[in-house]
């Protein structure tokens, strides 16, 4: 036990004092805090810069129907559609939106003229404006008043609200729950993998380098394995701690710097995909920003961020002990290919899978690949934020806890003979002969 | 005697081949113990059972009568002979590492690290790192991290290999003033005349099997194919005649002006005093010595005479 200290002890401080270690726990948070403010400023970029959009309207349709929104002016001109290409390359005006005259009695079609690419938000606003005005048109020719159609329009204020055993309610926010779910799978997902094969290239280095066979005369292989496994666990946990605590603190700088109005809105675009119409649509309201508040604070953080660990550390242990397998069996990593495959296919699965999970967190697919130990790591946290009843939880983490026991067991079989086997790549049929020695 | 090390009957089976085939060692307190083979032989497979990196299929290893345990790992240093440090790590840091888990404490590691890096004169490598420092260097570190922990038992593997030739002085001096100690010493190696140096005590493994075993000395007189070399100065008239009634083979006579130099063998049934006596009648006796065989020669004769695959007892 002293011994697997004394190693975990060499891995932890050797990996933490490394360069690649620190350079990715300030670059982590920088693009983690990138991911969230680079919207917020985005949104403030398209403020700066008025466009001037000359509109060449053959059907008289639209005249005056563009308003003056959002610093985009719109000027509605009488000239020849080709002197006016020539002022949009002028840089006179920065588009041309040309209406022709319609084969047909309706104007369907419109071209936008630009010397730079076009802006989504642009080509939309004048997409809607336009068929909204020929919808209205419509409307009239058919003897209804748009007027009563608009008040026929009702927007339903929808509040999902979950009530739990106790009685208690919680109001969820889907959007929210899906960005959490799919963010926490996801950097799992990665944690697994970075540092899994960070287990699997330490022990191939100790294997090339020969200081193998020096400390197994010291250590047993399995102290020397889980020691190193262990070692590297807490490299991942302080990693991702350290970027929980930059994260937080770059955010907040942030926000005190531009303004905390702006957050709420950020959050929401730079979490989850939401409508894309909502910078160009101000009216896009505080009420659903209020909401937004309202559901974060209702979301459980603790039990994520407990969740997230448990199942970090259980799918870490779980697979960085087959890495370690694969690392043992191997003389460099080139030759890990072959057994990597099977190793990745489980959690690769299980990170596709859970984008479709996120539309039904609670079907079968959804409980079975978060109860079998190889996905739950992954699939369990799609699930975590849209709430998992406590059954299923127990019983997919004490999985989950026998799950890496056994590769444990598994791979230190493979492990202890893998280590002194130097020269040629393994078959399967021999690591199988070695599972038996 | 109780040896210090007992191996009985000691046998390992790979999937495929027979490592070890019931082998039996005795290793005295306190000796330089060679363990001889050829490639493959098995030796490597027999030191880690020692070390407890591998269990034998059947037989047992007793350090002074008792069975291995966990605990006698720490009254061993193995210098193994695929050997290697942490590329990155620094050399102070790394010695230490490797003390600590034979169970020094980091005090204790650091004091008699500086010891003996001074002794061998790589103080200065304390805080470089490993792969800034050639083979040799590092084949030292090891040396010195293999003794650190003052083991009852050493294991050296090939402990030679990659050390010019002072370095090969420096580090046998070392080997022999570790046996003063008290050490008990196994050395394993294809270096005969390194062995005929340092080792009291030999076995030879051979595909599985040990075919011979005993002191150095002992082993070269049971090996003796009673050749003689003897130079003879100022020889009597008619040598030639005399000789040529000795019952004895001629297998070189050198006749220079005043001497004559005879490489003689005999039958085992003539002692080397009664050759002796043969000689004088032929002048000066100026030198007489018996050859005997060395450990090279013997080494070759017994592996390679039943170099046929396992399986023809």
């Amino acid at each position: 036990m002293n011994k697997i200290l004394l190693i975990l002890k060499r891995e932890y401080i050797t990996r933490v004092r490394k360069k690649s270690f620190i350079i990715m726990t300030f670059l982590g948070p920088l693009l983690m805090a990138a991911l969230m403010i680079v919207p917020v400023i985005l949104a403030t970029l398209q403020n700066i810069g008025d466009k001037n959009i000359a509109v060449v309207d053959e059907t008289n349709w639209f005249i005056g129907k563009f308003e003056q929104a959002d610093n985009l002016q719109f000027h509605y001109v009488f000239e020849s559609v080709d002197s006016l290409k020539q002022k949009v390359i002028d840089g006179q005006y920065d588009m041309l939106v040309y209406i022709p005259r319609p084969e047909l009695n309706i104007p369907v079609n419109a071209e936008v003229y630009s010397n730079r690419q076009i802006p989504l938000n642009v080509s939309s606003y004048i997409k809607t404006t336009m068929s909204k005005e020929v919808e209205t048109k419509k409307l009239l020719a058919s003897g209804i008043d748009p007027e009563v159609i608009k008040s026929a329009k009702t927007s339903i204020n929808l509040v999902t609200i979950r009530i739990d055993e106790d009685g208690g309610e919680t109001k969820s926010f889907t959007e929210i729950n899906v960005a959490l779910g799919l963010f926490g799978s996801i950097l799992i997902y990665f944690f697994i993998f970075i540092f899994g094969s960070q287990v699997m290239r330490g022990i191939i280095e100790e294997k090339t380098s020969r200081i193998v066979e020096v400390i197994i005369s010291s250590v047993r292989p399995f102290e020397l394995m889980m020691g190193k496994i262990l070692g590297i666990a807490l490299v991942g946990l302080t990693q991702f701690l350290l970027w929980i605590v930059l994260t937080g603190s770059i955010y907040g700088v942030f926000m005190l710097i531009y303004g905390v109005p702006e957050g709420p809105q950020a959050l929401s675009a730079g979490g989850s995909m939401m409508n894309q119409a909502n910078t160009v649509l101000p009216e896009m309201d505080n009420t659903a920003v209020l909401k937004v508040f309202e559901v974060v604070e209702a979301i459980n953080f603790p039990v994520i961020i407990g969740s997230f660990i448990f199942y970090f550390l259980g799918g870490y242990l779980l697979y960085a002990a087959l890495f370690a397998a694969i690392g043992s069996a191997v003389d460099n990593e080139a030759d890990t290919q072959q057994f990597m495959l099977p190793v990745s296919i489980p959690l690769i699965l299980g990170l596709v899978i859970s984008n479709f999970i996120v539309n039904n967190p609670e079907g079968s697919l959804a409980f079975w690949l978060s109860i079998i130990p190889f996905t739950s790591p992954v699939v369990m946290m799609v699930r975590i934020p849209f709430g998992v009843p406590y059954g299923e939880l127990v019983i997919s983490m004490a999985l989950l806890i026998s799950g890496f026991l056994f590769t444990t067991w598994f791979a230190a079989k493979i492990y202890r003979t893998g280590i002194l086997m130097y020269g040629k790549k393994p078959s399967y049929r021999e690591l199988w002969k070695w599972l038996k020695y | 005697m109780q040896a210090y090390l007992s191996i009985q009957e000691v046998t390992k089976r790979y999937a495929n081949h027979l490592a070890l085939d019931d082998v039996s060692i005795e290793i005295p307190q306190n000796k330089i113990f060679g363990l001889l083979g050829p490639n493959g032989a098995g030796k490597t497979s027999l030191i880690r059972i020692i070390n407890q990196i591998t269990a034998p299929d059947s037989g047992k290893v007793l350090i002074k009568g008792q069975a291995l345990q966990a605990d006698h790992i720490t009254r061993i240093g193995y210098l193994p002979e695929e050997r290697g440090l942490y590329k990155k790590m620094k050399v102070g840091e790394q010695a230490i590492y490797l003390a600590q888990l034979k169970g020094l404490s980091k005090h204790e590691a650091k004091t008699k690290l500086k010891d003996w890096f001074e002794r061998f004169d790589i103080l200065n490598w304390w805080d470089r790192k490993v792969e800034e420092l050639s083979k040799g260097m590092q084949q030292k570190i090891q040396f010195v991290v293999t003794v650190l922990h003052k083991p009852e038992l050493l294991i050296f593997d090939e402990p030679f290999s990659g050390f010019d030739p002072i370095n090969v002085n420096l580090l046998k001096a070392e080997i022999l003033k570790l046996r003063e100690q008290g050490a008990t010493i196994i050395f394993s190696t294809h270096n005969m005349a390194s062995v005929e140096e340092l080792c009291d005590q030999i076995a030879l493994i051979n595909q599985g099997k040990k075919i011979l075993e005993g002191e150095v000395n002992a082993l070269k007189i049971a090996n003796r194919n009673y050749t003689y070399n003897c130079e003879i100065h100022y020889p009597v008239n008619g040598w030639n005649t005399i000789l040529e009634s000795l019952p004895v083979e001629l297998l070189n006579v050198k006749s220079e002006l005043s001497k004559i130099k005879l490489h003689i063998k005999t039958a085992s049934s003539l002692s080397s005093n009664e050759l002796l006596k043969m000689m004088l009648p032929l002048g000066e006796v100026a030198s007489f010595q018996e050859l005997l065989p060395s450990m090279n020669d013997i080494f070759i004769q017994k592996v390679g005479k039943p170099a046929k695959p396992a399986g023809d007892e």
